[in-house]
Formats: C-alpha cells, structure tokens, sequence
C-alpha cells in the first residue's frame, strides 16, 4: 500500500497536499496550520483518560486504500453481519459496507447518477472537497478555515495539517436543496479516511438538510479520528446537520475502538439565519465533541439535540456552544446522556451572551439516564451572560430505569433487551424526532443495539 | 390450571408466604381476600416471576410446568397476566406502541405471526371501545398523567387484548369511584370464559359484588385461613378480619 512516511513532518503534509495535487495556496495553508500545531499541547480538560498518544508513531496518510474486494458475504464478519441484519439495512446495502465486490445488479451508481442531476439542475455543489479546492478554489477560499480557524485547538489544527479529504456543499441563493444530502450517496465515501474536513455554505435565503454517517458499524483500525465541520449560514438561511455516529466502540473489557475528537461548528454569519445540529451518538471509546453554533446574526438561531449513549468502557464528553453575539438570538439544547456498564457520559456545554446581544434567550435541558449501578452521568453547564436583558433556562434531570418499569415490560411479554430498548428509546424522543425520518427509524433500532448486554 | 403447593415465599430474606395451597381449574374465578400485609400482592408477584420474590419450600404450577423455571416474559407468553395495582408510567413510549411492542413479543414467543401496525391498531381500537379507552389514551404515553381510573382501564384492556389462560388482578378496585368500578368489572366480566381462569386479590369485599367469585380464600399472616363460597364475602365485611382469622387460629 502506498502511504506517506510514518510520523508527522513538514515533509508529511507536503506529501499529502502534493498526492492531492492541490494548488500552493492549499499547501502553504496547511503548512500554517502544521507550524502552529507543534506549538500547540494535547487539551486535557475532559473528563475522559486515555493513554497518551503517540503522534509520530502513525501513518498520516495511507490510500487509495487498495482493500481486496471481499467477493461474497461469506468473506465478512458475522458479527457485522448479524448487526447489518438488525438494524434492517437492506442486501445490496450490505454488501456495499462491508467492501463486497458489487455487480450490476446493485443499483447505487444509478441512484448516485439521477442524485447528481438533480443538484445540477439546481446548482447545488456537492462534492469532495479535495475536487472543490481544484473546481472551485474561490469558494472555498472564501470560507475555508472562517469558522473553525486554522489555530482553534490542537485536534483541530491537525486536522487542518493533514486533512486527507472530507464533503464541500454550497448551496446557492434562494435555492432549497431538493433532498437529503447524505454521503452515502458519494461514491468512495467510506475512504475519506480519519482526518476529514467537512465545509458547507449555505448562500442566502437557502436550506439543506446534510446527514453525515452511517449507522452501520464502522470496524476501522485507525485509533485517532480528527475531524473538523464548518457550516456557513449566510442571511436567511438554515443548514440542518446530523449525524449518527456509531464507530467501533472497543470491547466488553474497554480494549480498542476509535479515539473521536471532533471540532463541529456552525456560523450564523446573516440575520434571520438558522442552523441545528443533531447527533445521536453511540460508537467509540471516547467521544470529545461540542457541535456549536455562532449565533453571529441578529435574530438568528441555533439548535442541538443529542442523544450520547456510552456503555461498557465508553468515555463520552459531550455538549456544545451556544455564542450569542447578535441582537434576538435564540437557543435551544436537548441533551439526553444514556450511561451504561462502566461507563462515564459528560454533558460540557456554553451559553454565552455577549453585551451586543441584547434579548438573547436560551433554553437548556439535559436529562440524563443510568443503567446499572456502575456508571457515570456528570452535567457541566458554563453559562456566561454579558447583557441584562439576557434569559437563560437550564434544566436538568438524572433518573435510572426503575425496576417497577422493567418489571412492567417484562409481565407483558417483553423481554429483557427489548424493554431497554424501548425505555431508552421513550427517554431519547424528543431527539430522535429531528431526525429525518429514515434515519430516525435505524437511530432508534441503533439505540437498542448500543445497550444490548447492559441489563441482568 | 393453577397448583400451589405448601408456598414458602420470602422477601428479602423474610417469611411473607408461609405454607399456601390452594387450586384453580379452568373457568374458574377465584378471590384471595386479606388484610394488609397478608402477603396478598407477595403471591402475584411471584405468579408473575419478579425478582426478590423467592420459593423457599413448596411448589406452584401452571399448566402442568414448574412455574419457577420459566422467566417473567415465558409466563408472559404462556398466558399468566397480571394487572398490577400500581401501573407503571413510561415515558416517550406511547400506549399503542407499548401494545404492539408486547403484542409482538408475545406472538414472536409463541412462534405466531407478528402483526403489523395497522393490524395491532385495528385490533386496539375494537377492543378499546368497550372499556372507553379513547384515542387519545392511546397516542399518549403509556400511563402519564393517566388517572387512576384510565390507568386501571389500561390494565383490562390489555387483559382483553392478550387473552391470557391466567389472569391475577392484584387490587383492581383500588382508587377507583363506583362508576369506574363498574366498568372494570363489566370488562373483565365480559372475559369469563370456561378456557380462562381468573384469581382476583381483593382487601374489600365490593369488588366482589361486581365480579363474582367462585371461591373465596382468605389470606392472613402469609397463610390461607378460611375458604367458602361467594358469601364468605358478606360474613367478612360484616365480622371483620381479625373474627375469621382469630377463629381459625
């Protein structure tokens, strides 16, 4: 397999951005980025432990990955299988996850091709964004690195340094994406490989609705994960993200599974405009993630809705900002944290008002649930309010699962698992109604399967 | 139907059921009436297979199987139900998807066809009519902000709704006004049949006046101490319980 020299040099991002075959500016940007990164240290304000990482003794980038096509089912991991097979996702799907060679009967190149006509037609651009920083430089000239800059923090800037691809959308003025943009449907989606960068902008008066992931298990070596998402929300426009995110989590005992630092924001950069995050969150051992929104506008809102589940040995610390700079900005939070096992679920987040922003209001509730006797639920609400006629609401609860309510299910007929399930399920409702409605029904199947073992 | 043998039953290490016997053939329905802390409740939820209740001595079984060998959900789909006195809320889940949750799971146990929403609703819906379960109790979830009444409905309708071969009605009178009582009575009135057994756990005598019994047992400190028919009602209600289990003593 061709891959960049082991450890990260100058001499790695030059590699990386020469095998893109981007323009010098895009090199001198990461470049920037790399200089500023070994000046940088390791944050260590979550409450999540780990081993210490060993940043020179990993590949940076590794592709095409040239992984010999499996040539039936019969070559896969049954236990990915079975897990396929619960969440109902269909044959030819299947097969496309779990890298089998496909035939003409899998139809996803036709359904990628009718996709790509209809965003032509409408001028929406979606691509990977390494084609955008040859197709369309301006574009992401304009925007790239405006939100999350090159210097926000550590995981972030390494991810600016070697990013080996990710998603670029920008939808026009006035325009309204005519369908879910998922990268499903991009062909090579599955190799983006660990650092991706994800950027969309959306023009004025637009909307898109963008789900990220997938909600098949994602049985990947790499131990780090290091992604950054920018959205661009210009006047009058809203941008809907959402994620299920269900990496490979480690075992029962808490060996292996991804390492998950993101660096998600969105900028409410025009008036009126909106943008809301949702994520139901369940996969790797340690998720270190604040979704947030610049509520830069006046009348502007953000949003967040998450489910976090962690059980066995998951670490998950979790939140997100809300920054309100505009007149008349809105937020609103739903979190619900779902600990099970060993467990520890964090919820971190900020509500800032800044003195501009005057008649900004905030609604914040975090719910969180106990399974077990073992685990962790711990709320970190930062609230900074710098204008007097700011209102900010925050509530919180922390239940278990009563053994009335399993022994309830259980008198009816529904077993163990099923009846965690569908607890769980009722306590995540409000979350799980944001999602689009195909997502929402593997997202709730999901659940059930994250928490499989936890009970008895 | 049912045998219980010489019950032994402790709760957290202490005595509650101390040597009960007592038989129920199918078509029967049978009271256990008792003061508080007779060990009334103790005896459903063991029926029903919660854990911490455990057998110490003696035996139950159900249609000729050993009762303690099948778990909560098994006994489930062998036809034991029991209406709690004390329903459960669980919140975010709706009545009609709890309903079919457990319809399946039953259906999945038995090796029966599963059925599909619009089957589970229109099955609901013909059932629901009769105990004045509304649509709107059916789109809620499950028991939130159910008054004692709905919730006691709720029970019935799930009684009606999975026929079972057993049914124990732990304290179905409790807190419901005459009205209601009437109701519930009619409901589980209308599932009398000479397939189905019913044991209903009662401190009052007047529920007995609504679902009539064909054998009474009475309940006192963990043991059966008195047995009759449905008149035995009456003499309790007019003696008291401290005459029938004094004199049994």
């Amino acid at each position: 397999m061709e891959r960049a020299p082991k450890g990260l040099s100058e001499e790695t991002v030059r590699y990386i951005s020469a095998k893109k075959d981007e323009p010098d500016w895009m090199l001198q940007w990461r470049l920037g980025a790399f200089a500023r990164w070994q000046q940088m240290r390791e944050p260590t304000w979550a409450r999540v432990h780990y081993q210490k990482i060993d940043y020179q003794n990993a590949y940076y980038y590794a592709a095409p990955k040239n992984t010999p096509k499996k040539q039936s089912l019969d070559e896969v991991d049954p236990k990915l299988l079975e897990t396929y097979n619960k969440l109902g996702i269909p044959l030819h799907e299947q097969m496309a996850l779990a890298g089998v060679a496909v035939d003409a009967v899998f139809d996803s190149v036709s359904v990628a091709t009718t996709f790509k006509a209809k965003l032509n037609e409408a001028g929406v651009i979606f691509c990977p964004i390494s084609e955008a920083i040859r197709d369309y430089p301006e574009l992401v000239k304009k925007y790239l690195g405006t939100v999350v800059p090159v210097t926000d923090n550590f995981f972030a800037t390494l991810n600016s340094a070697v990013f080996s691809d990710g998603t670029f959308v920008y939808v026009p003025k006035g325009v309204r994406c005519p369908m879910e943009l998922s990268t499903y449907f991009r062909i090579n989606a599955s190799e983006t490989g660990q650092f991706e960068r994800t950027l969309i902008v959306a023009d004025e008066g637009s909307y898109v609705s963008y789900l990220e992931g997938c909600t098949a298990p994602k049985r990947d070596e790499n131990q780090l994960h290091a992604a950054v998402v920018e959205l661009v929300a210009l006047e009058g426009a809203e941008i809907k993200y959402s994620t299920v995110q269900n990496w490979y989590p480690g075992d029962e005992n808490g060996l292996g599974g991804i390492y998950n630092f993101v660096t998600k924001r969105g900028d409410c950069r025009g008036d009126r405009s909106k943008i809301s995050w949702t994520q139901v969150e369940t996969g790797s051992a340690i998720t270190w993630k604040y979704p947030s929104c610049i509520l830069r506008g006046d009348d502007t809102v953000g949003e967040f809705f998450s489910i976090a589940i962690a059980n066995n040995f998951q670490q998950a610390d979790t939140g997100t900002k809300m920054i309100h700079l505009g007149k008349n900005t809105r937020s609103r939070i739903i979190s619900k944290g779902i600990s099970a096992g060993q467990a520890n679920n964090t919820y971190r987040g900020l509500v800032s008002v800044h003195p501009k922003a005057a008649n900004a209001r905030n609604y914040t509730q975090c719910d969180s649930l106990l399974i077990g006797a073992k685990c962790g639920a711990h709320t970190v609400p930062y609230i900074e309010a710098r204008n007097p006629s700011a209102r900010i609401e925050h509530e919180a609860t922390t239940s278990k699962i009563a053994d009335d309510q399993l022994f309830y299910c259980l008198q009816r007929g529904i077993g163990q698992e099923e009846a965690v399930a569908l607890i769980v399920n009722g306590f995540c409702k409000e979350v799980l109604q944001q999602l689009p409605m195909e997502f929402a029904v593997e997202a709730q199947k999901l659940v059930g399967i994250s928490l499989e073992g936890s009970v008895g | 139907m049912l045998d219980i043998k010489n019950l032994h039953v402790a709760v957290g290490g202490k005595e509650i059921l101390k040597g009960l016997t007592l038989s129920i053939a199918a078509g029967e329905v049978h009271a256990i009436m008792g003061p508080n802390g007779s060990g009334k409740s103790t005896l459903a939820y063991l029926l029903a297979g919660r854990t911490g209740y455990d057998i110490t001595q003696g035996s139950v079984t159900y249609r000729g199987e050993d009762l303690n060998t099948l778990a909560p959900e098994e006994r489930a789909a062998k036809g034991l139900f029991l209406a709690m006195q004390y329903p459960v809320e669980i919140p975010g889940v709706t009545t009609l998807t709890f309903l079919k949750t457990a319809l399946n799971a039953q259906h999945r146990a038995r090796g029966e066809k599963e059925l599909d929403a619009m089957s589970v609703l229109k099955f609901v819906r013909k059932k629901a009519e009769a105990l004045k379960v509304s649509e709107d109790m059916l789109k809620r979830a499950l028991n939130v902000g159910f008054s004692g009444g709905e919730k006691k409905r709720l029970e019935i309708l799930q009684m009606a709704l999975f026929e079972p071969k057993l049914a124990v009605l732990d304290e179905t009178d409790s807190g419901l006004d005459i009205d209601a009582l009437k109701l519930v009575a009619e409901g589980v009135n209308a599932l009398r049949s000479p397939s189905r057994a019913m044991l209903v756990i009662t401190h009052y005598q007047r529920l007995l006046n609504y679902i009539v019994p064909d054998r009474i047992h009475v309940l006192a400190q963990g043991k059966i101490v008195a047995e009759g028919g449905k008149e035995l009602a009456h003499e309790l209600e007019a003696k008291g319980y401290e005459h029938i289990a004094g004199k049994a003593a």
